[in-house]
């Protein structure tokens, strides 16, 4: 299937920002910050910087004419410090010059002071001390407090997962040109709307002065969902007082340093079971380290509680989320949402279970899964659930008893090398919990000629989703694919965006888009129907770019169509706003109907230890997932793939680590590693779940992007797995990701031979 | 008429002058000088290859194309060389064969990396004897891809290795007369190299006439700590100083020129003599376009504690000829290195050889290196270990490790104790004491002190676990 973006990337052709010719007298900005983590009485002294060479301007928080207020939900953040800093990292101040090395060399001259407060980097520690962002959220099904005396089995502990780098390839960046009375942006965002809102709000502006436009993104995966605004109102700050145009493109190390990654959680489980193994009571309480800012992070805690039961059916569930607030960047949207975070937790109460019933996990966890009707915490019941058709597909393509008894053999016969695997099944909802949210409008153009131009509110960030637009258009018009264009998305075109998130890209822009072009087509075919002086436009098909009529080829065509619509003024433009059905969710009660569907599927992971070194292998990935109908094979599978391995490397390799003091020390590539292409599995096979419809996706497709990634939670188990065969009996908790050395550290707690020597 | 102070090269299948400064990246010139842009920004430290470039130059008539990372170039270095970007692999309408196995197999999301997979995709084309799946994915150990994870790239290589077998070779033709005809590269590939004849000449002369603060051989470090000062302030390259052949032997040793890169010292003959697994140990240090340009004298200049380099020619034990002008003296590298960063060579001196002596009786080499990822990553700790044995007595042993002390570190003490031993699970249990007595970790972003402590007992059983198969070393387990 034609993939037109993929086909200008091999080439070296297509654009990113950066990649622009800028207008000229193009200047640079660069962004100096704080280098602690918390303190007041901010004094900041530019004088020498503002003289130093190729400098054109310094700006602080007081050049800012309008609000220094970049907060979405909470407004709490300010766009450059005023008075104190929270975090390191945090913006001070914006060096504009003639070139990019002088701005970054001038902004070292820039000298920050602030009277030193305390340091808070431990979500616990801030909720011990009350710093909470909003109030603790809390879900609830059935009644635990009765159910734990109905259960025969009762296991606790506690389960954390690290934070996790976007590492999108291309770094944030902004291009901001002064306009007659406002300002126009390029900008890197999933979010052109918050671009927008965020710039007016600061430059004291109304919207309809700022305009954003997006051309595709190198790499979003949330980081670009809230994150990518401030750097545009900082180029667009910028722009409008120098009337000039002015780029902002942040280096590697500046980027990971300034810019918030996934939410680090520290969680407390207590799960019930009752003999048969029958999950009966669950207890979560999770510890989300938020940052120094709200950011997203309530919605990110919200989907850890939606997502807290995973594939699973609990009768008695609660949980409780605490919003902490640190001295961290403030953290953000990644992949997932939340959701792994949610997930990590349950698999690591139900892997804690089983060893205390000394059974194996996968069998607790297949007696659990959902059934069709099944009700969440959060009041939905579950409809079209894959849950065990997708596990039991998987089953039947690779035996999991052979598995089992394949790795007990090796493990018999090695010594050192040790094998494990694990299953994982996920239960994603789609849709944005803030139903809110849900709309999206399509912009459908037809030229002249007859070739067709789409505008939506979808950014194109390597997932496809203006390929599966296109795909849209072409199956409703049926038109040869290349006549077919998606324009940039352009908030001028676009208003009122929803950021492209949370998975929903294509079911949202498609839909629009698909209802824009079915009033278009019908238009076109009542037109068809008169020319053809036939009475029924119901007779009239178009097929390829000609025109039938009850099922004979008629003298018309697409294009000539097309002139006559022109000729005979009716309009060639259609505008179709598009809001999910049926959604709703009360956040005081915290039930509802919040999601349109579910996203569904099982994995087997299994991996090899080197027990002598601690270090591992991912050795293969086998999947069953549900894709609904795929509008794009190539492409969703793709992202399947893409999503397991960076799910993968959550669990494994990428470690986020702050000192006490809040300086991050993994702030380049060269310390912070995600999975290579020798890191991959020998063997990764998603396969698609057949039989599953989805009346909520354009052609009963599902959203793709956030869903796969969970499957690799399941790396970490293969290779706890592993470890438990070298080390059985013993005790290993949950803390990932599972890095060489906690792997080579747990093996080995109990060798005190070389701390002897010491 | 070309000022003899001004760069000369080609680019694509362009010719180009400049009188840029030579100590400016070849990125930044690319992107913002030649406006080739499909050469992608993304960590400057060689760390995500998504400015992967290929760099020909002349040998003895033929070309050679090697991938390096355009960010740790020195633009100087590209003199009398021919670089290629995606955009002069393009064919001219059609996509060529790997351009159609990415686009294929989804091997590009968002399409910021593609560019550089594909630069390194085409070295390895390039430079293949044989074809193999396997070879072609080592090719790109120095590129990252966050939105495929990879896997989808794996299988579009898979099919360029099965265009290769579709397609053969017509016998007896030049490598670049057969990548044209195969379409893997454009035509005017094959008129290179009688048009870099013209422009060659030597690197050495080029200079901005300031006082050099830094002497850059292969720069993959230098540009990663100091990418400011190097281009504002003076550099002297020396990356032409390389003697010819790089590596040569006489009776008692092997010579390697200082300015012997990594990927030379891995391919060379002579080195695979000396330590038949050099392939494999070296496949861990660094990426295919790091080890393009980076030199042994950078790597023993450098003195990073965590070295690989060093800790296998500290095994080696080799020594070094360091020259300023006509003032040569000679150093073994186990007294090279004086504290953190601290070399026993002054500012001007070169590292213009590095010796390597026979050894005396059969001996076998182990390297073992442990980090968070496999390739592509600096070590937590490195050891390489040297030794003679007869049966299951040592007869002589040399113990290196980095990343357990302020500089690379031969363990004398334990290599000492060591020497004359059988080996047994007493005398393994005695030197991993040892070990602990000379090493001094600290901790940092690569591991705990603890953690380094307990990877260097595990990597001396490693090593004598590869020795010594039956040696019984279950009491070491608990």
């Amino acid at each position: 299937m034609k993939n037109f973006d993929s086909e200008k990337h091999v080439r070296g052709e297509s654009l990113f920002l950066d990649d622009i010719p800028v207008p000229e007298g193009t200047l640079h900005a660069h962004v100096c910050y704080s280098k602690i983590a918390h303190g007041k009485n901010l004094r900041i002294d530019t004088s020498t910087a503002q003289n130093m060479k190729g400098v054109h301007a310094v700006f602080t928080a007081n050049d800012i004419p309008g609000e220094n207020q970049i907060g979405n939900i909470v407004l709490d953040e300010e766009l450059l410090a005023s008075h104190g800093v929270h975090f390191i990292g945090q913006p001070v101040a914006v060096v504009v010059a003639d070139e990019p090395f002088n701005a970054r060399h001038a902004a070292n001259a820039i000298i920050i002071e602030v009277d030193k407060l305390p340091v808070i980097t431990d979500p616990r520690e801030a909720q011990a001390k009350n710093e909470l962002i909003v109030p603790p959220i809390r879900f609830s099904l059935g009644n635990t407090d009765q159910a734990w005396n109905e259960c025969d089995v009762i296991v606790s502990g506690t389960a954390e997962s690290g934070g996790q780098e976007h590492l999108y390839l291309e770094t944030q960046c902004a291009l901001a040109m002064p306009t007659e009375e406002g300002v126009k942006i390029i900008s890197s965002t999933q979010s052109p709307t918050a671009v927008q809102r965020v710039t007016a709000r600061v430059l004291n502006m109304p919207m309809h002065k700022v305009e954003v436009d997006v051309i595709r993104l190198g790499g979003g995966f949330g980081g670009k969902e809230d994150q990518a605004t401030p750097w545009a109102a900082l180029a667009a700050l910028a722009a409008v007082k120098l009337r000039r145009p002015v780029k902002l493109v942040l280096h590697r190390q500046d980027d990971m340093r300034m810019t918030g990654k996934r939410h680090p959680y520290s969680s407390d489980f207590k799960i019930g079971l009752k003999k048969d193994g029958m999950i009966h009571a669950y207890e979560v309480t999770f510890y989300q380290n938020a940052g120094a800012a709200c950011d997203l992070s309530p919605p990110v805690l919200s989907r850890s509680l939606f997502h807290c039961t995973n594939s699973y059916y609990i009768p008695n569930v609660n949980a409780v989320g605490y919003c902490c607030r640190t001295n961290l960047p403030p953290n953000t949207a990644f992949r997932g949402f939340g959701g792994p975070q949610g997930m990590f937790v349950i698999e690591s109460a139900i892997a804690k279970a089983a060893e205390a019933m000394k059974i194996d996990r996968h069998v607790l966890q297949k007696k659990n899964l959902l059934k069709e009707g099944d009700e969440f915490p959060y009041g939905q019941k579950v409809e079209r659930s894959q849950t065990r058709s997708s596990w039991n597909a998987l089953e039947k393509k690779i035996s999991v008893e052979k598995v089992r008894s394949e790795i007990e053999q090796f493990n018999a016969t090695h010594m050192w090398t040790k094998k494990g695997f694990a299953l994982m099944p996920i239960c994603f909802g789609i849709s944005f919990t803030n139903t809110m949210m849900n709309q999206a409008s399509a912009l459908v153009h037809i030229y002249t000629d007859g070739s067709v131009g789409i505008s939506t509110a979808a950014i194109e960030m390597g997932q496809g989703v203006n390929m599966k637009i296109v795909r849209t258009a072409e199956q409703v018009f049926s038109i040869p694919i290349d006549w077919i264009r998606i324009e940039t998305t352009n908030t001028t075109r676009i208003a009122n965006t929803s950021p492209t998130a949370a998975s929903s890209g294509a079911d949202l822009n498609g839909k629009a888009t698909y209802f824009a072009c079915m009033e278009l087509l019908q238009r076109l075919k009542k037109l068809a129907a008169d020319e053809l002086k036939q009475t029924d436009e119901s007779e009239i098909e178009i097929k390829e770019g000609r025109i039938f009529h009850s099922g004979k080829e008629s003298e018309l065509t697409w294009k000539k169509l097309i002139t006559i619509a022109h000729q005979k003024r009716i309009s060639l433009s259609e505008h179709y706003h598009y809001a999910t059905p049926k959604i709703h969710f009360d956040v005081k009660t915290s039930k509802g109907n919040p999601f349109a569907y579910h996203v569904f599927g099982t994995a087997l992971i299994q991996a090899t230890v080197d027990c002598l070194r601690g270090i591992y292998e991912i050795d293969s990935v086998d999947a069953v997932h549900d894709f609904g109908k795929s509008l794009h094979p190539s492409v969703d599978l793709s992202q399947a793939e893409g999503g397991i391995m960076q799910g993968i490397g959550w669990m494994t390799l990428e470690e986020v680590v702050y000192n006490d003091e809040g300086k991050l020390l993994t702030d380049a590539l060269s310390t912070y590693k995600v999975p290579d292409i020798q890191f991959a599995p020998k063997r990764l096979n998603v396969d698609f779940l057949e039989g599953s419809e989805n009346p909520f996706g354009p052609f009963n497709s599902k959203a793709i992007g956030e869903p796969p990634f969970m499957y690799g939670i399941g790396a970490f188990f293969a290779i706890r797995e592993a470890m438990k065969a070298f080390r059985p009996g013993e005790e290993f908790g949950f803390k990932a990701p599972m890095t060489p050395e906690r792997v080579l550290c747990s093996l080995y707690s109990k060798v005190a031979a070389f701390e002897a020597a010491l | 008429m070309t000022d003899e102070h001004s760069l000369h090269c080609i680019i694509n299948d362009r010719t180009v002058l400049t009188d840029t400064n030579p100590n400016m990246v070849v990125l930044d010139f690319l992107r913002r000088e030649q406006r080739l842009m499909g050469t992608k920004e993304g960590c400057r430290e060689g760390d995500c290859g998504a400015c992967t470039i290929l760099v020909g130059e002349l040998h003895g008539g033929r070309m050679e194309y090697k991938s390096v990372n355009s960010c740790l170039m020195p633009l100087g270095d590209a003199d009398g060389k021919h670089l290629i970007t995606i955009e002069g692999t393009n064919q001219r309408s059609e996509l060529n064969p790997l351009q159609r196995a990415f686009v294929e197999e989804g091997g590009t999301q968002c399409g910021f990396c593609t560019p550089g997979f594909l630069m390194s995709l085409t070295g390895y084309c390039i430079n293949a004897q044989s074809h193999s799946v396997e070879r072609a994915v080592q090719s790109l150990d120095g590129n990252i891809c966050r939105c495929t994870g990879h896997p989808p790239i794996k299988k579009a290589a898979a099919k360029i290795i099965e265009y290769f077998t579709a397609h053969p070779s017509p016998n007896g033709t030049s490598n670049l007369h057969r990548l044209v005809e195969q379409k893997i590269l454009p035509p005017y590939l094959v008129t290179i190299p009688d048009r870099l004849k013209t422009i060659q000449r030597s690197p050495g002369i080029l200079s901005d006439g300031r006082v050099a603060t830094h002497i850059v051989s292969g720069g993959t470090d230098l540009y990663v700590q100091r990418a400011f000062t190097m281009v504002t302030e003076g550099a002297q390259r020396i990356s032409h100083q390389k003697t010819e052949p790089a590596i040569r032997e006489d009776q008692h040793s092997i010579l390697c020129s200082g300015m012997t890169t990594v990927s030379e010292f891995r391919q060379s003959n002579l080195i695979r003599n000396l330590v038949p697994e050099i392939e494999s140990f070296a496949s861990l240090f660094g990426s295919t376009p790091i080890r393009n340009r980076a030199t042994l004298a950078g790597n023993i200049v450098n003195a990073s504690p965590i070295g690989d380099m060093t800790s296998l020619l500290l095994a080696l034990n080799a020594s070094l000829v360091l020259r300023d002008g006509e003032h040569v003296r000679s150093v073994p590298l186990r007294s090279f290195y004086k504290g953190y960063k601290q070399i026993d060579k002054s500012k001007d001196e070169i590292v213009e050889t590095i010796v390597l002596p026979k050894p005396k009786q059969p001996r076998r080499i182990n390297f073992e290196k442990v980090s968070r990822r496999r390739y592509l990553d600096i070590a937590s700790v490195n050891s390489a270990m040297a030794v003679s044995v007869n049966g299951s007595r040592i007869i002589d042993a040399h113990l290196t490790m980095g990343g357990v002390f302020a500089a690379p570190l031969f363990l004398s003490l334990t290599s000492e104790y060591l020497q004359d031993k059988e080996i047994s699970s007493t005398v393994v249990t005695e030197a991993a004491a040892i070990i602990q007595r000379e090493i001094k970790p600290i901790s940092d972003a690569r591991g705990s002190v603890d953690y380094k402590r307990l990877l260097a007992r595990q990597l001396f059983l490693a090593h004598i676990t590869t020795f010594f198969p039956d040696v019984e070393l279950t009491k070491m387990i608990t």
